[in-house]
């Protein structure tokens, strides 16, 4: 009998396999296949008027970013976070650690109602900044802030294994060879970094196109100015409208996929790019 | 991930727990602000029920917005009664074919055991002096109110400010729809909801004049004391909560007797009495006498007189690239 000569070091690749193909069918596939079926029930003129009414292209351009802005904010931040965690010891440092995961564990209508209770132009941040005629709760950039909130465990946390990775002694060397502090910084550390660091960017920006909970209390919900794509979802589930919803959803899911598509292709290239 | 798995979690235990007691539970699914009214009502109709028949049974409540209990109730959840806040719910429910399509005939009044309507809020000494509704129009003025798409009580506040505009003298449709639009230019934030609204009017501080229900406006002037007043307009629409039997659920389930005997309870002289006391008005004309003062008089109109019912309300104002949404298209402003 001739075994398979490309027979596996591992044993139970068939088991896995359907196991992985079982769980992100029943997870991820079924569900997401039930959306362009719900839309399906719709005309495709009434498809188009539905994703191109201007309200509805107001709510992605918003929704998109202020994503992008939030998870480029926390890929500046998170870095910094993770670097401080991650190279230095200081007392308190398990705590600061614990702190990161928070955004995470809190219902995101807490976290809502609390950015709001503090930018309001009434609150302990709103009301000094209200002074200088900054206005954060109820305008874009009160959205960015709640998705910066949320967002912000993703890169911190995809940034601190690599960085622990990383061996001081690489830029050891690469000062001993006459590399100065930011071409260190520049040419060792980042190009290492910056897979995970996309990774962690993609993350922070998926997480926030989708975000509901928290961004309806800070956001206001005016029409044209501040309604988020998933708004306008609940506002359509809210008229028995399970087509209208389910339209912008598959929009909304395009237009996330296009983008990490992107993000994943940047770091593959990068990846190659530093291979060593 | 977590809540995924919490949620889960939670659902299989309901479920159990559904199928466990299934023969002596109740499941009234509700809108939001009826919470403490509830809770007293399904203690004392536990009582009653005890005492009538000898039969202990449990009652569940579910609150949260109108629409979305309905539409809850419409995949699948096993409500035995529906509470919601307007009839444009009750009827996607039938809709559905899960009750009746001539559930509003079946109780009296409409099938709305309380009625409720829309007043005024505004902060101690009332320092802009809104007296009715007229003074919305004032400028400078900042109104709070959620949004009609999404919560069932700002569409009842829409519908009140449309109906008062409508019996001005000169008034017409044009006229009306001026002065919604007017209100809504002065409206800072629209919440999703009217516990959100009342919370950016009180908690934060925000706008001159909150819209909102009477009972929530009483709720919200007993939680801070001293700081609000309720201004009660000469008339405002008369907002009637239905209630109805799921017949699907109560039919499999085998609760019909018992879920048709807590509707009816609901307009019994006690159920009245617990309505009165949480600030919903009574159909019951001596429990209404009896809590005449806890109410302002004001003139009512009905959603049937002034919109021709909610089928038609909806249609006209809420659905999507409706009068509302024309308030709010770019260039309008």
């Amino acid at each position: 009998m001739s075994r398979s000569v490309s027979r596996r070091v591992l044993p139970g690749f068939g088991l896995t396999m359907g196991l992985t193909v079982f769980y992100l069918s029943l997870i991820v596939l079924i569900p997401l296949a039930t959306l362009p079926a719900r839309t399906l029930t719709m005309s495709w003129a009434a498809f188009r008027a539905t994703i191109t009414d201007p309200r509805v292209l107001a709510s992605y351009q918003l929704s998109v970013t202020a994503s992008l802005v939030a998870a480029a904010v926390n890929a500046l931040f998170g870095f910094a976070v993770a670097w401080v965690l991650v190279r230095y010891s200081f007392p308190g440092r398990r705590i600061v650690d614990a702190l990161i995961d928070l955004p995470f564990a809190l219902p995101t209508a807490v976290a809502g109602i609390v950015l709001t209770t503090l930018y309001a132009p009434n609150g302990w941040l709103g009301a000094p900044l209200a002074r200088y005629g900054i206005k954060v709760a109820f305008t874009p950039l009160g959205i960015t802030v709640a998705l910066i909130f949320i967002g912000m465990p993703f890169v911190v946390r995809t940034l601190q294994p690599v960085i622990e990775d990383l061996d001081p002694e690489v830029e050891e060397a690469a000062a001993s060879l006459g590399a100065g502090r930011a071409a260190v910084l520049l040419r060792v550390v980042v190009p290492n970094l910056l897979p995970a660091w996309l990774t962690g960017f993609a993350l922070a920006f998926a997480r926030a196109v989708g975000e509901y909970g928290s961004v309806v209390f800070i956001s206001g919900n005016m029409p044209m100015r501040t309604e988020i794509s998933p708004l306008l979802i609940v506002t359509k589930l809210e008229q028995y409208d399970y087509a209208g919803a389910t339209a912008i959803a598959s929009v909304m899911l395009v237009v996330s996929f296009s983008l990490l598509l992107c993000i994943n292709g940047l770091q593959s290239w990068s990846r190659r790019r530093v291979a060593y | 991930m977590r809540n995924i798995i919490r949620g889960i979690a939670f659902g299989i235990a309901l479920t159990a727990m559904a199928g466990a007691v299934a023969a002596q539970t109740l499941l009234n699914v509700s809108y939001d602000p009826t919470r403490e009214l509830y809770q007293d009502f399904n203690a004392a109709f536990v009582k009653y029920w005890k005492a009538k028949t000898g039969q202990t049974i449990q009652i569940r409540q579910s609150h949260g917005g109108s629409g979305g209990q309905a539409r809850a109730v419409i995949d699948g959840l096993d409500a035995d009664v529906i509470t919601l806040a307007l009839a444009y719910d009750v009827d996607a429910v039938a809709q559905a074919g899960l009750t009746a399509a001539a559930w509003q005939k079946r109780l009296p009044n409409n099938s709305a055991p309380y009625t409720s309507t829309i007043v005024f809020l505004v902060r101690k000494g009332n320092p802009k002096g809104i007296k009715d509704w007229g003074d919305l129009a004032k400028p400078g003025l900042q109104i709070i109110t959620p949004n009609p798409k999404t919560s069932g009580g700002a569409r009842w506040n829409y519908l009140a400010a449309w109906g008062y505009a409508l019996r001005q003298p000169g008034g017409t449709e044009a006229t009306a729809r001026q002065f919604v639009a007017d209100i809504y230019r002065k409206v800072p934030v629209l919440d999703s909801g009217a516990r959100g609204a009342t919370m950016t009017f009180v908690s934060r501080q925000i706008g001159d004049v909150l819209l909102a229900w009477e009972n929530e406006a009483y709720l919200a002037l007993g939680e801070s004391p001293g700081q609000l007043e309720i201004v009660v307009p000469s008339i405002s629409i008369l907002a009637e909560p239905p209630v109805a039997i799921v017949d699907k659920v109560v039919d499999r389930k085998g609760t019909r007797a018992v879920a048709e005997a807590y509707l009816q309870y609901l307009y019994s002289p006690e159920g009245q009495e617990i309505a009165a006391k949480r600030h919903y008005r009574p159909r019951d004309e001596k429990v209404a006498a009896r809590f005449s003062n806890a109410f302002a008089k004001v003139k009512l109109f009905t959603i049937d007189e002034a919109f021709g019912g909610w089928q038609k309300a909806q249609k006209t104002h809420f659905v999507d690239g409706g009068v509302f949404d024309q308030i709010y298209r770019p260039g309008t402003r």
